[in-house]
């Protein structure tokens, strides 16, 4: 209809070069424009900026450190025992939800008719529930039926049970204890080994070598030996109720409890789900090799399916473990003293440095699933089926 | 720098609320549009808090009310927006509201570091603890080993700290991000003492369960000088909060009242002339009109009013005057005068 | 002789230990002595679980009632019930939050109107002959008749009319006006559209308020141009368009007033499941065309621009979702000037939409991968500009492909809008926790947390089934 104009704007290079540096321009501007109003603002409240803070003393106290704080110790002790209480919960939490997850991903395809239909009712009601809610209800849910301190339920005198938490026993390493640490990592490494040449053996020879039992004897009664040699050098902190509260010991508070649990119960579903994908998506031929071969179903499933289906399992399994980390930050919510509570929280009104806590809580946030992506790769690069 | 404003500003104008309010005059900014946008708790009764209708309640509200009145003669023209504690410092900066009355401790970080300005104070409270009766404590001397609960990000979180740290003391803090939260858990037993400022216990003590198995410590442990802030930066603002402030305590002193205010125009002590602005016109340094503080009073009544209005005797609260009496009753509250 | 004929006997049933509600049983439930155990294990679960908690939610429950004392007096008695008295009581701030009492019907009307736009595109089957679409425009008006009034019913009218006229004057070209030269017609049809769009929006606008009307049609006549340049649409894409451009705007007039001398409503004063359903449907509205933009950037081939958005989607995908609302709500404010706020539960929104963006864009760029490299040879070789190839040959078919994946990010958006509770907003669950606060209601949170749950869960699981339908009914396979 028209002549073919060929201008410079009809040129699909030079068209694309013109948005990318309008793009650029655009997004320069607007960050240049949002720094220059930090800066005003912050100039104008009279906020210095800068992370000279994080050498300060924090003045406030926490109610869970890994490490020794208090209200003496620094915003930076502060970050560090916030990042630490997030990946303690997130360490069980993963643990905990693989475990009920797969469990509940092969009870599904159970032949079992009623198991099968109550984990499918289990996965429909947990994951249509937000998670807020869970960790809400949870908490309320544990600490009410829980007694107080003084009727605190009594285990042997060693652990009580009460709505400040679970006391335990701590362990205090006395002299010669080096020698036990030792011995666990000697036995560690030697099972470790173990279980590589087992793996080896195995596929050189078909012969196979109980090594999982084995190295779990080892791990557990070389240390225990040792301890005994050296004459237990290890005394227990019980908890024994003094005051209004238990003294001694390590307290389980019940904030960790209800996150762990509903960060568990609801990533399990999730996990579930996949684990049923993964292993549906075995080769029904492969099910029926093995049953031919007469595998019991718990051996079919522990060598055929589940390593199999573990390629197509892993790549969500470990975004549902990264989800799981991000939503531990809910333990704002319930006064779990997480790095968003702790940290984006406590420490940010406390200082007033806004800008650089949100920037640190978001960096350590970002590095812990960097860290887990560039794990991923790995995985998928060693472990996933090529040429298919 | 102006075409990049308008541009943006149209861009959303179809979409997006917009509420401008400039630091260089925040006077002329909150008549252009029409009224004071005060950030309030919004959930301490008897300070802010809307009742079951939404019409909002509170000495705040109330003096957020006389600020209104200062400027528009109307002390409906005053809005509220509830601003959590971890925002009201961002939200006062940014412009998104005008003054901050949210029962906020004057402390010298927040005055010096975080670009606030207090303009006074209109309660003086103090950290207190609140335990259970069947604890059987009489002192906070005794409170060695206890659970406490309180919110996170506040004074009452470092005064705790410090005392208990000063009296060689051990306690384990359970921290949580709003006073409603912390009331809750405190009640289902997680805690055995709940502290922040004393009014706050009173207020919280009235809405437990079984407000008689409760009781509040005698300690007072910090000094809570409560009062509006505004921005650092604009003066004529600052003293129009300020001043306001000012004269209701006046009004109180020299016995002017919501209901002789009119009778008290035809007064003959000077001072009370000077305040109800009948020969003089001080309103005009402040930007206002001459009758600037009879506004006040006709319409919010003066400092004692509001206080018993909202946190006095005959309230749910029920607190004595106490440190809040006037100077001259043998409390803290003082103005300096009108002249 | 006769020889006796044989006859077989009748067949015996069969064993009733391999049918029926034995033989089922026994394959189903004890075909194993594991199996038998599990299922042991899994009766005693239902039979410690259930009758406890139907006592407690429904046989023991007090349901009807105003005041506490009604729960009070049967927990005397010593019947340790529920009392969904509380929740009764207070369903209107579940509802609506704060939203004055009488401007609540300003929030019932605008979810009818957003009920009648949907329902035609979310059942397409159902709707396919015209004759449908208009009995279920009939009823809207008559809806609105009925529940809200006249101006209400015109109003109704007119937003689920006028798409199908607009849309018919684009398509039929009207009576051949315009002949010969492609572009003369274009413009002409074009300009005739906006003339009849502009007056009749003005007309209804003006009945409804006589002041305020002609921004607003200014306003949404501007949107019609805007969407004129997509060319010859039929009317479903027409509705989805005004679903995203023109409800949102009626809406956001709708429900914060201050035109159509409605009086102004702020945002502080929105909550409850209508707080919850708006922040989800602007999330969910918003997210997917975001997420679309970033995906189609991260397959770019223009390097600045799959940077910006390689870098934007991993930096989001890293964070949680209370860290980017804290980044909103505290920190976004110190990035503007000084004389300009932006509303908190819109900043909110803008850190939802973003967020859910990035995650959608992943899936959507699982999808584009999956598209066989055909279907962009075929659109290159026939000239196509980037944008039509993209709009009419590629995305369509990668939307079907990712319905799974889409879903599941849908929920999630639709479940985390809870969060906001975290940054003060009073969503369902932030007037959950509110009410728990409350003086003569304390003691019932259960209560309240499980109403919220279960409000949520017939959200999510309604939403789920849905995708589920679409899947099946858009189940593509290329294999």
């Amino acid at each position: 209809m028209y002549e073919q104009k060929s201008t410079l704007l009809n040129d699909a290079r030079v068209r694309g070069w013109i948005a990318q540096a309008l793009v650029l321009i655009i997004l320069l501007g607007l960050s240049c424009y949002g720094i220059y109003n930090v800066g005003q603002n912050l100039q104008k409240s009279g906020i210095t900026t800068g992370f000279g803070f994080l050498s300060e003393p924090s003045g406030f106290d926490i109610s869970q450190t890994l490490i020794p704080y208090s209200s003496k110790s620094s915003y930076l002790d502060a970050l560090k025992v916030g990042v630490l209480n997030t990946l303690l919960v997130s360490v069980f939490g993963i643990i905990a939800s693989t475990m009920l997850g797969f469990f509940l991903g092969v009870i599904r395809l159970s032949p079992n008719w009623l198991v099968a239909k109550m984990a499918g009712a289990y996965t429909e009601m947990i994951r249509n529930v937000p998670l807020l809610l869970q960790i809400l209800f949870w908490y309320l849910a544990i600490l009410a039926p829980l007694p107080g301190p003084k009727a605190a339920l009594n285990f042997q005198d060693v652990i009580f049970l009460c709505n400040r938490g679970m006391q335990i026993p701590k362990p205090i390493w006395g002299p010669g204890c080096e020698v036990v640490l030792a011995s666990l990592i000697v036995a560690v490494l030697v099972s470790i080994g173990l279980i590589i040449w087992a793996g080896k053996r195995q596929r050189m020879t078909g012969k196979r070598f109980p090594a999982f039992w084995v190295s779990l004897i080892l791990v557990v009664s070389v240390p225990f030996t040792v301890l005994a040699v050296t004459g237990f050098p290890v005394g227990w902190d019980v908890p024994a109720l003094r005051g209004f509260n238990f003294r001694g010991g390590v307290t389980i508070l019940p904030e960790l409890i209800a996150l762990w649990l509903s960060l568990t119960l609801y990533s399990a579903t999730f996990i579930g789900e996949y684990v049923r994908a993964g292993i549906m998506a075995v080769d029904k031929g492969q099910r029926e090799a093995a049953q031919a071969l007469g595998y019991r179903p718990w051996l079919m499933y522990r060598m055929v399916i589940i390593p199999q289906a573990m390629r197509v399992v892993t790549p969500p399994l470990i975004g549902q473990h990264l989800t799981l980390i991000k939503n531990s930050s809910l333990a704002v919510v319930i006064g779990y003293p997480d790095l968003v509570h702790v940290f984006a929280g406590t420490a940010l009104n406390q200082s007033g440095q806004a800008v650089e806590i949100i920037c640190i809580t978001i960096a350590v946030y970002l590095t812990i699933s960097l860290v887990i992506s560039a794990f991923m790769n790995w995985y998928n690069n060693k472990y996933a089926l090529r040429g298919l | 720098m102006k075409t990049i404003k308008s541009l943006m500003a149209a861009s959303v104008v179809a979409a997006i609320c917009l509420s401008g309010t400039a630091f260089a005059n925040t006077l002329e900014e909150v008549k252009a549009k029409g009224y004071v946008n005060s950030g309030v708790s919004g959930k301490v009764a008897g300070f802010s808090a809307p009742d079951a209708k939404g019409h909002w309640t509170g000495l705040d509200v109330d003096f957020t009310r006389a600020v209104a009145s200062a400027i528009f003669d109307d002390p409906n023209k005053a809005r509220f927006t509830p601003v959590a504690f971890k925002e009201a410092f961002t939200a006062l900066q940014s412009g998104e509201i005008d003054m901050l009355t949210r029962n906020t401790t004057w402390t010298f970080q927040r005055d010096a570091k975080l670009g606030l300005e207090f303009v006074g104070t209109i309660f003086y409270d103090g950290q207190g603890f609140m335990v259970r009766k069947d604890l059987g404590v009489k002192s906070a001397l005794e409170l060695d080993g206890a659970s406490v609960c309180t919110q996170a990000g506040t004074t009452t979180e470092l005064n705790l700290s410090d005392y208990f740290r000063s009296k060689g003391m051990t306690y384990k803090p359970v921290v949580y991000e709003s006073a409603d939260e912390a009331t809750v858990i405190y009640e289902s037993g997680r805690c055995d003492v709940y502290t922040t400022d004393t009014s706050g216990l009173a207020a919280r003590r009235t809405t437990l369960k079984a407000t008689e198995d409760h009781m509040i410590l005698p300690e007072v442990i910090s000094k809570e000088p409560l009062g509006p802030a505004v921005r650092q930066g604009d003066q004529q603002w600052s003293d129009i909060v300020r001043w306001t402030l000012f004269a209701l305590i006046n009004a109180e002193e020299l016995g002017i009242t919501s209901e002789n205010v009119d009778e008290m125009l035809k007064s003959s002590n000077p001072a009370v002339k000077r305040l109800l602005g009948v020969d003089v016109d001080f309103g005009q340094h402040l930007g206002l009109t001459s009758d600037w503080a009879y506004r006040i009073i006709k319409h919010m009544g003066n400092y004692g009013e509001m206080y018993e209005r909202n946190v006095g005797v005959n309230t749910v609260l029920g607190l004595e005057r106490g440190v809040n009496a006037l100077w001259t009753e043998g409390g803290l509250i003082y103005a300096p005068p009108v002249r | 002789m006769t020889k006796e004929k044989w006859q077989p006997r009748p067949s015996l049933p069969s064993p009733n230990f391999g049918t029926g509600v034995v033989g089922w049983s026994r394959k189903n439930l004890f075909s194993t002595p594991w199996n038998s155990l599990l299922t042991l294990l899994g009766v005693a679960i239902l039979a410690i679980s259930i009758p406890p908690f139907i006592q407690w939610a429904i046989l023991q429950a007090n349901w009807l009632g105003d005041s506490r004392e009604v729960c009070d007096a049967a927990a005397a008695k010593g019947s340790a019930g529920a009392c969904w008295v509380f929740i009764n009581v207070r369903k209107d701030v579940f509802l609506y939050g704060f939203y004055p009492e009488l401007e609540r019907w300003r929030v019932n009307y605008t979810f009818l109107l957003l009920a009648f736009s949907l329902l035609p595109l979310l059942l397409p089957n159902w709707f396919k002959r015209l004759q449908n679409q208009f009995a279920l425009g009939i009823a809207a008006i008559l809806c609105a008749f009925i529940i809200f009034g006249v101006k209400a019913a015109v109003f109704t009218g007119a937003y689920l009319f006028l798409p199908i006229i607009m849309a018919r004057l684009v398509v039929q070209n009207i009576g051949g006006l315009g002949n010969g030269n492609g572009r003369f017609n274009t413009l002409l049809r074009l300009g005739l559209t906006v003339a009849v769009g502009l007056v009749a929006y003005y007309f209804v606008f003006a009945l409804v308020d006589p002041n305020g009307a002609l921004p607003i049609a200014m306003a949404v006549a501007v949107i019609a141009l805007f969407l004129l340049f997509m060319g010859k649409l039929d009317i479903a894409i027409w509705r989805w368009i005004f679903l995203f451009t023109v409800f949102p705007v009626v809406a956001f007039f709708m429900l914060s007033g201050d035109v159509f001398g409605l009086p102004l409503v702020e945002t502080h004063y929105w909550g409850g499941l209508f707080l919850s359903l708006v922040v989800s449907g602007t999330g969910l509205g918003t997210a997917l065309p975001i997420g679309i933009l970033l995906a189609l950037g991260r397959r770019s081939e223009l390097p600045v621009i799959r940077v910006v958005c390689v870098t934007f989607i991993e930096f989001i995908r890293g964070v949680p979702l209370v860290s980017v609302l804290f980044l909103a709500s505290v920190m976004f404010p110190l990035f503007l000037p000084d004389n300009f706020s932006i509303d908190k539960l819109l900043r909110a929104l803008v850190g939802i939409a973003f967020f859910y963006a990035a995650y959608m864009a992943e899936v959507i760029r699982g999808g584009l991968q999956a598209i066989p490299k055909g279907q962009y040879e075929a659109a290159e070789a026939l000239g196509w500009t980037y944008w039509k190839m993209m709009g009419l040959i590629i995305l369509p078919q990668t939307l079907r492909v990712v319905i799974p994946g889409l879903s599941n990010n849908f929920l999630s958006l639709l479940k985390d809008t809870t969060l906001v509770a975290v940054i003060g907003l009073l969503d369902l669950l932030g007037i959950a926790k509110a009410a728990m606060a409350d003086t003569e209601w304390l003691g019932f949170t259960k209560e309240a947390y499980i109403f919220a749950g279960i409000v949520f869960w017939i959200l999510c699981f309604a939403m789920s089934r849905y995708f589920v339908y679409l899947e099946k009914k858009y189940h593509m396979n290329y294999q």
